[in-house]
């Protein structure tokens, strides 16, 4: 019992029309990284929120230090050294670094007035601890994701938190700020905290973690040691098969040319970006976090205005389209952030589906709801989405299966070009596969894509063509033998070192 | 709209709770549930249930429309002093027109020039009293020829044992809950409430969305006028003060989340009708009328801090 920090024993958590988890038992021990895996689903970030307070189990205990402990609150859970950081921050933009740290547990003197001086000190030595180059001061809102992280992470030390999970920390940070992660996680690991991580990209699992247990439709497949285990053998436990680790590229038949943008420019935002995409084509969007891309692409969809430039819409210019005329056209563009931009979480996958092209689905302005009902249950199987029913609100749903119903909203209209930010972002590994043969099979089928990614081999696994884009302008362009990953790093960060000179 | 837990709970709550007070109402006044005095309380909620119908709208879309108190009292004040110039036919017209043109200056500056509703509604609501007394130059109105003319069957007259305008009502409310449900500007009012930024990303159009709400808004006030005037045959320069806060206190009674996004007219007609027997109970029980405004206040309280206790999954949880 010893070396077994947090045990959770037989925990089992239904929601209506789904077993979440299924008499789960796991444990954590002091100083290790243990992955947590699964489908999209699964139940793994159901199992985190129980041990954070978050979801009260309907049976099994948790066992935390030695003894049973019922973990009433996030807070509770926290001020007993359990710190769960979401796979969506949880933060306060308007709140202060400092102010967000101590979130709910602000030091305050006999009159509830708040020990401003205090809350500083104890703030700023858990960022020195960490590292971060930033101060206690900082309104959040200003920070990079990364650093709001970090801001979640100086929790850990504020808290001397015993447990830290992280429930899918690196779907939107760029590499380096992946790197300054695992050096933090391991630093918390010397200290002997244990770590629970989750994550879908398996080159981080193997990287990072100690041991992996596999979490499939809410049961724990299994415990292995990561020395002792292999990509196929982890994979075959959370899917039930292998899966092929090549891409599969659209054949290299292009058509009309359908999109083109002349030097678009947004001040403050990118400057003078040209491309073009033809039918039949994958156009790779490469680049940092923050490098402009995807303020190009809701430029081109009209969702943000230019202030110069233009747009041509299979050669005719479209100058400042809106959203509307955009998908009209046959233009379909797959946002960035799917609780933002990509769904009403109130509603279910039904209407998600339908929400941008009612004409379609409406007669003389009267929604046609067997037509709505035949689409969802198309994509539902088409995309292998977990969802209890048509109506059953998205915000119940796991974050990669919100996902996929932001995929079927834009797929179902057969738009012409599709502009996918970051389209497998939290998705998991058959999924992600699968939504790579999906994109070369829409290009196969004539239409033409763009695919905006963060991830090098994605992006270059599925491209036939990838432009290279750095602080708001296009500074390469690679085709064929010439898309390398080191063409790429050079590129960018070539002109970063350039910009910064 | 996706049903939860929560939201099954704290409507049966809320429903438990009133019927505990029907109960107690009816045992210590017998005139309480007698058809007449049932048929009464209807005959009020069909007034402030018919503006509820639109402001349901406006509220869906996570906005509000404060304006429709002063709205209510202008148009009854149009409505009955045109009937005596006009004829009842154009005067309901010239109602109805202004309605939805008033409607439309609301919708245009929250919708269009992006202004905050509440101050908006808000600054109409007091422009409007203005205008009542400027109107009307601070007299009462009232109906010259009440015995001959057809008018008063909107507010007075019965249709098969029902009053008129419960039945206008209800039909209003059929309507409106088909238009929510069923058509694509329901779905897109739904849409813009629930996830405005989202909806944007789709081509949905928020800002015409939110224009026509409030332009049903003003709309379904036109229709309360008209039923206000035929039934009191005149109109007082305060006859409809107060009233932006009962239907908003009906719209929220019944569920309707103020943050946008959930809620439904069913919701609306059961949360207006509660507060109407509940406002006529008091009443009944001998406390003086203006307990009512308490008694909206309380229910504005109530009906808020569950709305977000349920949304933080607090209260009831
Ligand atoms: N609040 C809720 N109400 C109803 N069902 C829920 C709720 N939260 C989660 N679920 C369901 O529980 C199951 C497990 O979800 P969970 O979020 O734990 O998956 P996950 O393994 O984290 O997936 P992902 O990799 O996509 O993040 C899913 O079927 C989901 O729809
Ligand atoms: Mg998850």
């Amino acid at each position: 019992m010893d070396d077994v920090i947090l045990k959770v024993e037989g925990i089992t958590k239904t929601f209506p029309g789904v077993k979440a988890l299924d008499n789960v038992s796991f444990d954590i021990r002091p100083g290790e990284v243990h992955a947590l895996v699964g489908e999209n689903g699964a139940g793994k970030s159901t199992l985190m929120k129980a041990l954070a307070g978050l979801h009260k189990p309907d049976s099994g205990q948790i066992v935390y230090q030695g003894a049973p402990t019922e973990v009433t609150g996030p807070l509770d859970a926290r001020q007993k050294g359990i710190l769960l950081i979401h796979q969506e921050l949880s933060l306060s933009p308007e709140l202060s670094v400092a102010e967000n740290i101590y979130l709910g547990a602000w030091p305050t003197n006999r009159f509830g007035v708040l020990k401003k001086r205090e809350l500083r000190r104890n703030a700023s030595k858990a960022l020195e601890a960490l590292g971060c180059g930033f101060g206690p001061d900082v309104r959040v809102g200003t920070l990079s994701v990364a650093m709001q992280q970090m801001v979640e992470i100086a929790r850990a030390e504020a808290f001397s938190a015993n447990v830290v999970i992280f429930d899918e920390p690196t779907a939107s940070l760029t590499d380096t700020e992946k790197d300054q992660l695992f050096h933090t996680i391991r630093g918390l690991k010397a200290r002997g905290v244990g770590i629970v991580y989750i994550s879908h990209k398996m080159d981080e699992i193997f990287d990072i973690t100690d041991r992996i247990t596999v979490l499939r439709d809410g049961q724990v497949q299994g415990t292995v040691d990561t020395a002792d285990t292999d990509l196929n053998q982890v994979t075959r436990m959370m899917i039930g098969r292998t899966l092929d680790t090549f891409f599969v590229k659209a054949k290299a038949e292009f058509g009309e040319e359908v999109l083109r943008v002349e030097e678009l420019s947004k001040s403050g935002l990118f400057q003078d970006v040209s491309f073009s995409v033809r039918e039949g084509e994958v156009l790779g969007l490469y680049g940092l976090v923050g490098a402009g891309r995807s303020e190009v692409v809701e430029t081109v969809f009209g969702v943000r205005r230019a202030d110069g430039g233009k747009i041509f819409w299979k050669g005719g210019d479209i100058a400042l389209p809106t959203p509307r005329q955009s998908i009209d056209m046959g233009m379909a563009l797959v946002p960035e952030s799917r609780k933002e931009q990509g769904l009403v979480l109130m509603m279910g996958g039904r209407e998600n589906t339908s929400l941008p092209h009612l004409s379609l689905f409406s007669e003389l302005s009267v929604m046609n709801r067997p037509k709505e009902l035949a689409t969802f249950e198309k994509y539902r199987s088409a995309l292998s989405i977990k969802t209890t029913g048509p109506d059953q609100a998205v915000s119940q749903l796991s974050g990669g299966n919100q996902q996929k119903f932001v995929l079927a909203k834009w797929l179902c209209a057969d738009p012409k070009l599709i502009i996918l930010d970051e389209p497998t972002r939290g998705i998991d590994v058959g999924s992600k596969s699968a939504i790579h043969e999906l994109i070369a099979d829409l290009a196969e089928r004539g239409l033409a894509v763009i695919v905006i990614s963060s991830e090098m081999p994605e992006v270059l696994g599925v491209s036939h063509r990838v432009l290279a884009m750095s602080e708001g302008a296009v500074v390469a362009e690679f085709e064929g033998d010439d898309m390398t990953e080191e063409n790429l790093i050079d590129a960018v960060s070539h002109h970063r070192g350039e910009a910064a000179a | 709209m996706g049903q939860t837990i929560n939201g099954v709970l704290r409507r049966h709550g809320l429903i438990l709770a009133f019927l505990v007070f029907l109960g107690g109402v009816a045992l210590n006044a017998d005139a309480f549930l007698t058809p007449g005095n049932i048929l009464d309380v209807l005959r009020q909620v069909s007034i402030t249930g018919m503006m509820a119908l639109g402001v349901t709208f406006v509220v869906l879309t996570g906005r509000l429309d404060l304006s429709v108190g002063s709205l209510l009292t202008l148009l009854t004040v149009i409505v009955v002093d045109q009937h005596n110039i006009a004829g009842p036919f154009p005067a309901i017209v010239m109602t109805l027109l202004v309605g939805v043109a008033v409607g439309a200056f609301n919708g245009l500056l929250v919708g269009f020039v992006g202004l905050n509703a509440l101050i908006v509604t808000l600054a109409m609501l007091s422009f409007l009293q203005g205008l009542v007394l400027f109107y009307s130059g601070g007299s009462n109105v009232n109906v010259a020829n009440a015995q001959e003319t057809w008018f008063g069957v909107f507010g007075r007259g019965d249709f098969l044992g029902l009053p008129v305008p419960v039945i206008l009502f209800l039909v209003g409310a059929v309507i409106a809950g088909l238009v929510l449900q069923f058509t694509t500007f329901g779905r897109r009012v739904y849409g813009v409430g629930g996830n405005e930024t989202a909806s944007i990303f789709s081509g949905i159009d928020a800002r015409w969305t939110v224009f026509w709400t409030y332009v049903v808004s003003g709309f379904t006030t036109g229709v309360a006028a008209v039923i206000m005037g035929s039934r009191v045959m005149g109109a007082q320069n305060t006859i409809g003060q107060g009233y932006e806060l009962t239907v908003l206190a009906g719209v929220i009674l019944g569920g309707t989340s103020l943050l946008g996004g959930s809620g439904s007219i069913w919701r609306t007609v059961i949360g207006i009708s509660m507060l109407g027997f509940i406002q006529n109970g008091l009443l009944l029980l001998g406390f003086p009328y203006y307990v009512q405004w308490l008694v909206t206040w309380a229910v504005i309280i109530i009906a808020v801090w569950i709305d977000l206790g349920a949304k933080r999954g607090r209260i009831f949880a």
